[in-house]
C-alpha cells in the first residue's frame, strides 16, 4: 500500500540519532511541562519554538511534536497524585484517578493512565496514517450546528453525573454557564459582565478556574482533614505495571470506545478536554462497575485517558490538512510550520512528503519513548506521595500559582485562582459537584458559539439541527443520553408497578421476620 | 592540600602574577561603565515581548511569529523576540496591555484594523493615540472568495446571485464582528441592497477559509493569506480584490492564475475598496531613539529574501511608511473607520 511504503520513508527520516535525540529531550521537556498546571503544552510549545529555527524543519516539528506528547503523558501525574489538573484534559482523570491514590494504588492508577494514553494515541496515529485524506474531507462537513451538535453530545453524555441531586447538578454546571459568558461575546462584539474591568475581558480561563477549584480547593480541604494525604502509604511495587497491565485487558471495550470518542472530537475539532469527559461519562453510562465511578474504578481512569490522548493525536490532522488547529498546542505548531515555509493545508501531503511521513513516523516512535520514559518512572512518582504534607502543599501552592500567572502574565488570575479555590472547597462541602461546573466553563462560549452561528445562518429556525443526517444522527443521539435516566426510571418503575403486590407481599414477610 | 593551593603551587611565579593581572584588569572592565566616547545606540536588554493581539492562526499571528523566525534566523537582534498571543476582547487585552506599559522599549505589537474598531465597537478605553507608532510594515488585501464549484465567474455574477435570492439567504463569513470582514460586507450590502447578507462571525481566518470549503458559509472576504492554500488546492475561487490596482505579483500560484489575475472589485463591477494595516506600534512614552532601533530592525527584517518570499505568498501590498508620515496615515484611517462604523451602526453607546 503506498502508506505503507511513505510511512517507511518517514521513519527512515526520522530515525536519525539526531532526531531521536530529540525525541528523548522532547518528551522530557514535555513531561515536565505537562506535570506543572497552568504551564500547558500550547504555552512550553510556544517558548521553545524559537529554539528550533536553527534546526532543519523536520527535526524541529519532531521535537515540538514529542513536547505536545509529553505534555499529554505528563498531565495525569499530578491529577492522580494530587487531584490537581496538569492540564484542562487530565481534570477527567481526577475523577477516579486520585481515590485511587488515596486508597494507596497510585502505582495502578499511573500506569492504566500511562498505558491508555499509549494506547489511544497509537490509534489515532494509525488512524491518520491511513485515513488522513478520508479524515480531512469528513472534517470539513462540520459547520457551526454540527459543532454545536458535537458539545450538545458531550453535555448530554454527562448530565447524571454527579452523585446526589440531579439539581445540584444542574445548579453547578449553570452557574458555570454563567462564568463562561463574561468577556467578549464573539457574536455580537459587546463585551458582557466585565462592569467595566478590563482584567474581566478576556473572562475566566477555564485553566485558572480548574486550577483552583480542584487544586487550591483539595489543599484547603485536606488542611481541614488533618494535614495530610491520604495515600502516603502507599507502597511501591515494582512489578505493579505488570499486574496493571492485566487488569487492563479486562477493558477493551472501554478502550476501543475511548479511542472512537477521542479521535472523533480531536478531528472535528472538539478537542480533548471535551473527549475526556464525553468518554467518561459514557463509560459510567455503560459499565457494569458505573456506580463505584468517583470511588477509584481503574476504568475511570483508562477511559478519559484514552480519548484524551486519542483526540490530542487526530487534533494533528485537521491542523496539517486543512490549517485549522484541533487544540492550543496545535495552533502554535501551526505557527511554526509557517514559519518554516510550509503552508499547511490540502498540498502539505502532496509538495512535503518527507516532512509529513517525517512527522507521522516520529509519533509512533514519540509515543513508544514516552510510554517507556513514564513507565520507568512510576515508582518514582508515586513516591511523592510519601513527601510529608507540610512541604509539598507550599510547593503545589507556588507552582499553581507560578501555572496561574502564566495563563496571561497577568497577577489577577493568581487572585481568582484563590477565589477559585474557596470555591472549591465551599462546592466540596456543601455536596455540590465539580465536573459540571468545569464543563461548562470549558465548553459553554464554544457551544454557544456554535448555537448562534448556526442561528444565525438559518434565521432562528431550530430545524437546522436536524438539516442533514450527520448534525441528526449526533442530536438525536444526544437526545437519548440525556433522557437516558428518565427513560430507564420509567422502565424501572412499570416494572416495579407489575411486581409490586408481589414485592410488598414479600416485604412484609421479611419485615415480620426481621421483627 | 587544598585545591587553590595545589593551583598556586603548580604555576610559576611569573604567570601567577600575570594571571592576577589578567584577572584584575577583567574585573575592572566589565565594572567600569562604558566609555561614553564610543555612542552606543540602544538595543534591547532583556527579551523583547511581541504581542499579537488575535488569536493563532490568522494573518498577524502569521506574519508575527514570521518576522520572529526571520530575525532569529538571520540574527537581526542579540535579544530573543517572543510572540504572545494576547486576542482577548477583540485584541483589546493586546492593546491595553502596551497601553500600560508605559515607557517599556521591551514591548511591540502588531496591529490589525481592530486598532481602530474595537475601541469604537465596545468602548474600551484606548486609541491609537496610546502607543507609539513605528512602522507600517505592509497593507493587507481582501478578496472576495467562493467555493470552486459554483457558478459565478466574476464578482458581478455573485453580487447579482444575492440580489435575486431572499433576503438574508446568502450567509458571509468572516472573522470577528463588527470588524473589518464585517465593514466590507456592510458595504457590499451597498450595492445588493434592499437585500441583505447573513454574516456569521468565526474566531479566526483560517476557520473561515475552512467554512466556506465546507459550504456552511457562501462567501468569505479572507485576507490571500487566510485562503491560498485552499485555492491552491482548487477548493476555493476568488472573485475579485478589494484594491484599486490589481496585485502586482505575477507568479503563477495554481496551474492557471497568478494574484495579478485577480480583477479588481471596481473593474468587476463592485466598486468598494478596502486594505488592512500592518503596523507596528510600541509603548507610550518611549524615547526617539527606542523608536529608531525597531525601525531600523524592521528595514533589515524587510529586506531579507525569506520576508520578500512572504510577501509573495500572502500578496501583500508592500509599503513602508515611519515617523510623522506613517502617524498622519494612521490618523486618517482612524477616522475613515469612524465613518465607516458609524454608518453601519457597529458604535458602542457613547462613542
Amino acid at each position: 500500500m503506498e502508506e505503507i511504503n511513505s510511512l517507511i520513508g518517514g521513519f527512515k527520516v526520522a530515525l536519525s540519532w539526531y532526531n531521536v535525540a530529540l525525541m528523548m529531550v522532547g518528551i522530557l521537556l514535555g513531561v515536565i511541562i505537562g506535570v506543572l498546571p497552568g504551564l500547558g503544552g500550547a504555552n512550553g510549545v510556544a517558548i521553545l519554538l524559537p529554539l528550533t529555527f536553527t534546526m532543519p524543519p523536520t527535526s524541529a516539528i519532531i521535537m515540538l511534536s514529542c513536547i505536545y506528547w509529553g505534555a499529554l503523558f505528563g498531565g495525569a501525574i499530578t491529577s492522580i497524585l494530587f487531584n490537581i489538573p496538569g492540564e484542562p484534559w487530565s481534570v477527567a482523570t481526577t475523577f477516579d484517578g486520585h481515590p485511587m491514590a488515596q486508597r494507596g494504588k497510585a502505582d495502578e492508577a499511573l500506569t492504566a493512565a500511562f498505558t491508555s494514553s499509549f494506547v489511544g494515541a497509537l490509534f489515532a496515529v494509525i488512524l491518520i496514517t491511513f485515513l488522513a485524506p478520508l479524515i480531512a474531507k469528513f472534517a470539513l462537513q462540520f459547520g457551526p450546528a454540527e459543532f454545536f451538535s458535537v458539545f450538545f453530545l458531550t453535555f448530554a453524555s454527562f448530565v447524571g453525573m454527579g452523585r446526589g441531586s440531579p439539581f445540584k447538578v444542574l445548579a453547578s454546571m449553570c452557574l458555570g454557564f454563567a462564568l463562561a459568558s463574561v468577556g467578549l461575546d464573539k457574536m455580537t462584539g459587546t463585551l458582557r459582565m466585565t462592569f467595566g474591568y478590563d482584567q474581566l475581558l478576556v473572562g475566566f480561563d477555564f485553566l485558572i478556574a480548574v486550577i483552583g477549584l480542584f487544586g487550591i480547593g483539595e489543599i484547603l480541604s485536606s488542611m481541614e482533614s488533618g494535614l495530610k494525604f491520604s495515600g502516603s502509604t502507599a507502597k511501591i511495587r515494582l512489578n505493579a505495571v505488570l499486574q496493571t497491565w492485566k487488569q487492563l485487558l479486562k477493558y477493551w471495550v472501554t478502550s476501543i470506545r475511548s479511542c472512537v470518542v477521542g479521535c472523533w472530537m480531536g478531528i472535528t475539532p472538539g478537542g480533548a478536554t471535551p473527549a475526556s469527559f464525553m468518554s467518561y461519562g459514557l463509560a459510567k453510562r455503560f459499565s457494569k462497575r458505573g456506580d463505584n465511578f468517583g470511588k477509584g474504578e481503574i476504568e475511570g481512569v483508562v477511559a478519559p485517558e484514552t480519548a484524551a490522548h486519542a483526540a490530542g493525536t487526530s487534533a494533528l490532522l485537521p491542523m496539517l490538512t486543512l490549517g485549522i488547529p484541533g487544540s492550543p498546542t496545535a495552533a502554535v505548531l501551526l505557527g511554526g510550520l509557517m514559519i518554516w515555509g510550509l503552508q499547511p493545508g490540502p498540498m502539505l501531503f502532496i509538495e512535503q512528503k518527507d516532512f509529513v511521513w517525517g512527522l507521522i513516523a516520529s509519533m509512533y516512535l514519540g509515543n513508544i519513548a514516552g510510554l517507556l520514559v513514564v513507565l520507568t518512572c512510576v515508582p518514582l512518582f508515586a513516591a511523592i506521595l510519601r513527601v510529608p504534607f507540610s512541604i509539598i502543599a507550599p510547593i503545589i501552592l507556588v507552582i499553581c500559582a507560578v501555572g496561574a500567572y502564566t495563563v496571561h502574565n497577568s497577577m489577577f488570575d493568581v487572585w481568582m485562582m484563590l477565589v477559585f479555590g474557596v470555591v472549591g472547597y465551599t462546592f466540596q462541602k456543601l455536596g455540590y459537584p465539580l465536573p459540571p461546573l468545569v464543563l461548562a466553563i470549558v465548553l459553554g462560549d464554544k457551544a454557544e458559539e456554535g448555537f448562534r452561528q448556526a442561528m444565525l445562518g438559518s434565521q432562528g429556525s431550530l430545524t437546522i439541527f436536524w438539516s442533514n443526517w450527520l448534525v441528526g444522527s449526533i442530536m438525536t443521539l444526544g437526545m437519548i443520553l440525556l433522557f437516558w435516566p428518565a427513560i430507564t426510571w420509567l422502565l424501572d418503575w412499570r416494572r416495579t408497578a407489575r411486581s409490586r403486590p408481589i414485592a410488598a407481599a414479600a416485604g412484609a414477610d421479611v419485615a415480620d421476620r426481621k421483627r | 592540600m587544598t585545591y587553590s593551593s595545589r593551583l598556586r603551587n603548580s604555576l610559576p611565579r611569573g604567570a601567577r602574577y600575570g594571571l592576577g593581572a589578567a584577572a584584575l584588569a577583567a574585573a575592572a572592565a566589565i565594572l567600569s561603565p562604558s566609555s561614553p566616547a564610543v555612542a552606543q545606540a540602544w538595543e534591547p536588554t532583556k527579551p523583547v515581548q511581541f504581542i499579537i493581539p488575535a488569536g493563532t492562526g490568522g494573518g498577524a499571528d502569521q506574519m508575527a511569529r514570521f518576522i520572529q523566525g526571520v530575525v532569529a534566523k538571520n540574527s537581526l537582534m542579540k535579544q530573543p523576540i517572543i510572540t504572545v498571543n494576547k486576542g482577548g476582547g477583540a485584541g483589546a487585552e493586546g492593546f491595553l496591555e502596551v497601553k500600560k506599559s508605559s515607557g517599556d522599549p521591551h514591548n511591540i505589537i502588531i496591529t490589525l484594523s481592530n486598532l481602530f474598531t474595537t475601541p469604537y465597537a465596545t468602548g474600551v478605553p484606548f486609541s491609537w493615540k496610546d502607543l507609539t507608532p513605528v512602522a507600517m510594515l505592509a497593507l493587507d488585501q481582501f478578496v472576495l472568495w467562493v467555493p470552486a464549484d459554483t457558478p459565478y465567474k466574476a464578482a458581478k455574477d455573485y453580487i447579482d446571485a444575492v440580489k435575486a435570492a431572499d433576503d438574508k439567504s446568502f450567509k458571509m463569513g468572516g472573522t470577528g464582528s463588527k470588524q473589518e470582514d464585517q465593514i466590507i460586507t456592510v458595504a457590499l450590502e451597498k450595492l445588493t441592497a434592499p437585500k441583505k447578507f447573513t454574516y456569521v462571525p468565526y474566531g479566526g481566518g483560517g476557520t473561515v477559509a475552512t467554512q466556506l470549503v465546507g459550504k456552511h458559509v457562501n462567501s468569505s472576504v479572507n485576507n490571500p493569506i487566510e485562503a491560498v492554500s485552499q485555492w491552491k488546492a482548487g477548493a476555493l475561487k476568488p472573485l475579485c480584490i478589494f484594491d484599486a490596482k490589481r496585485s502586482v505579483y505575477t507568479n503563477k500560484v495554481t496551474a492557471t492564475m497568478a494574484w495579478s489575475d485577480i480583477p479588481t472589485c471596481k473593474e468587476s463591477g463592485v466598486d468598494t475598496q478596502y486594505q488592512m494595516l500592518r503596523g507596528i506600534f510600541m509603548s507610550p512614552d518611549v524615547k526617539p531613539e527606542h523608536v529608531a532601533f525597531y525601525v531600523d530592525l524592521f528595514k533589515k527584517t524587510m529586506a531579507t529574501d525569506d520576508w520578500k518570499q512572504f510577501m509573495e505568498q500572502g500578496a501583500f501590498n508592500q509599503t513602508f511608511m515611519t515617523g510623522p508620515d506613517f502617524a498622519k496615515w494612521v490618523a486618517d484611517a482612524d477616522k475613515l473607520h469612524y465613518d465607516l462604523m458609524k454608518a453601519a451602526g457597529f458604535l458602542a453607546a457613547g462613542k
